[in-house]
């Protein structure tokens, strides 16, 4: 259902995931962008410097010396007032780390577009979640996108989600799968784009008339400051960091859903879901690999298995009790996790297992590490391992306390 | 008094004194001065003050005699190590304890 108020007329362009999330930037008016280049993410630095350069995006595009400094130049733009936008992958996330804390701590709305790429040692640059997933703690919102037209649609709605919570959004990708891969993607205009994105409102600003300190050292306890107020001591600001992650909830279905009535892609929910109505056997995945198993539920659907797919799209906050209706009728959860939590399990496993306790959910719960640094995850591996754990269904089946590895070990 | 509560949700100030908190509290040894041997003190008129233009939280007065703000003076001992007197001593904070009030750490 198209609003016949708005200019958008079908722009469709054949994008790669890059160029995808280059566009989104560009589209939300960006004004500041500090990136370093690393593979597979490039291209999207290239792109938004051509955009400058070429007059086509009125933003400054700051050039730095590492992914430290990239975080470190947003943090400042944000602070004075500025949209800002950064992009990198694996190790250069793995540099930002510092920052990524300090942006959150902050409360700042800096839009991150991560390009899955695998981590070292050894040295790798193909694809897989590790990266992403090791900076879960730092305080962002985490969005995965499935295809490059949710890259496109997921950045764009993450300066939304981001300037209305102030916590900063990562709209992760898969490197090469989708960063390298063109697909159809409907552009919006930037007639569109405006009426749904209205400009940044800083909820603190630097200015030189108003003279102001920001993070200085802030002790465990609160305060009185100078002018009688009683400030927050350093577990207060943590706290709300916290509370913030948890309402921003419903802020994310709210702006899917706004984004749906505008330009009729719905994200109204924090995972997608695939046959979920009638399947006893779950198939969870996150990011381009969700699309991949739902190939797998065409070939176990054949089969007459009742299985499904629920596509993770929100990894933080955790859609925790979201999932539980989705998951009730669930007998076997078999969870795909390109990332490992390690001497433990996959992440999303993890999270999969405590957003299940005390739900009276009694699903056996299968783990499989799949796709690590760019090892290709066919549908056939998928479904093959949905009927390795069929056996976990049936009374005294097997419970696997560490997760299995399609792999050659 | 406090008059209000706090609104801001990151870490947020404006200069002025006290926004770090009573950072005197974190002092372990005391600035004490010697008026007998603190130049401005002998003199009786306006010299020297070199521990005022030394004192990296600026809590040394410019007057006679000389006086140094406790609520906020870290303990740091700098004003010590520059007067070209010998005036100022830093003295444990133990010394200034009484025993009743529990604080006695010497």
């Amino acid at each position: 259902m198209i609003n016949k108020k708005l200019d958008r007329k079908a722009d469709i362009q054949i994008l790669d995931g890059n160029h995808a999330a280059a566009l989104g930037a560009k589209l939300s008016r960006v004004q500041v962008i500090a990136a370093y280049p690393i593979t597979p993410q490039s291209p999207v630095t290239e792109s938004l410097s051509e955009f400058v350069e070429g007059g086509d995006l009125h933003a400054e595009y700051i050039a730095v010396e590492s992914e430290h400094s990239a975080m470190a130049v947003c943090t400042s733009a944000s602070l004075v007032g500025a949209r800002t936008f950064t992009a990198t992958s694996s190790h250069g996330l793995a540099y930002m780390h510092e920052m990524l804390h300090w942006v959150a701590g902050t409360r700042l709305p800096v839009v991150l577009a991560c390009v899955n790429r695998a981590i070292g040692a050894p040295w790798n640059v193909q694809n897989d979640q590790q990266d992403s997933i090791s900076q879960r703690d730092t305080g962002w919102i985490q969005i995965y996108a499935r295809n490059n037209q949710e890259i496109l649609d997921s950045v764009i709605q993450a300066y939304k989600i981001a300037e209305s919570v102030y916590v900063p959004v990562m709209v992760c990708y898969d490197g090469y799968i989708l960063s390298h891969t063109e697909m159809p993607v409907d552009v919006p205009s930037q007639g569109d784009v405006d009426r749904f994105l209205p400009p940044y409102k800083p909820h603190a600003i630097l200015d030189p008339a108003n003279p102001r300190n920001y993070n200085l050292v802030t002790l465990a306890n609160p305060r009185v400051n100078a002018d009688g107020i009683l400030c927050h001591g350093y577990m207060e600001i943590r706290y709300l960091l916290q509370e913030a992650l948890q309402k921003s909830r419903e802020t994310i279905i709210n702006v899917g859903q706004e984004f749906g009535k505008l330009f009729a892609r719905s994200y109204a929910n924090m995972f997608w879901e695939d046959r979920l109505d009638d399947a006893e056997i779950v198939i969870v995945a996150m990011g381009s690999l969700a699309m991949e198993a739902t190939v797998a539920v065409d070939m176990l659907r054949e089969e007459g298995h009742r299985v499904g797919v629920l596509s993770l799209r929100v990894f933080r906050p955790f859609p925790k009790d979201y999932l539980i209706e989705a998951l009730s009728k669930a007998r076997l959860i078999v969870v795909f996790d390109k990332n490992i939590s390690y001497g433990s399990e996959g992440a999303t496993c993890s999270e999969i297992k405590s957003a299940l306790y005390g739900n009276r959910i009694n699903a056996v719960i299968r783990n499989f590490i799949v796709g690590l640094g760019g090892r290709d995850v066919k549908a056939r591996e998928i479904a093959d391992a949905v009927r390795k754990s069929l056996p976990s269904l049936e009374e005294g089946g097997p419970n696997i306390e560490y997760p299995e590895w399609i792999c050659h070990m | 008094m406090v008059a209000k509560s706090c609104t801001h949700i990151c870490g947020e100030s404006s200069p002025g004194i006290g926004e770090a908190g009573k950072t005197g509290e974190w002092r372990t040894s005391r600035p004490v001065i010697d008026p007998g041997k603190c130049i401005p003190a002998k003199r009786g008129k306006p010299s020297c003050f070199i521990c005022w233009l030394y004192c990296p939280e600026a809590l040394i007065s410019k007057t006679i005699p000389v006086q140094i703000d406790l609520e906020y003076c870290k303990g740091c001992g700098i004003c010590m190590y520059v007067c070209p007197a010998q005036a100022i001593s830093m003295v444990n904070e133990g010394e200034f304890c009484s025993e009743q009030d529990g604080l006695n750490r010497s």
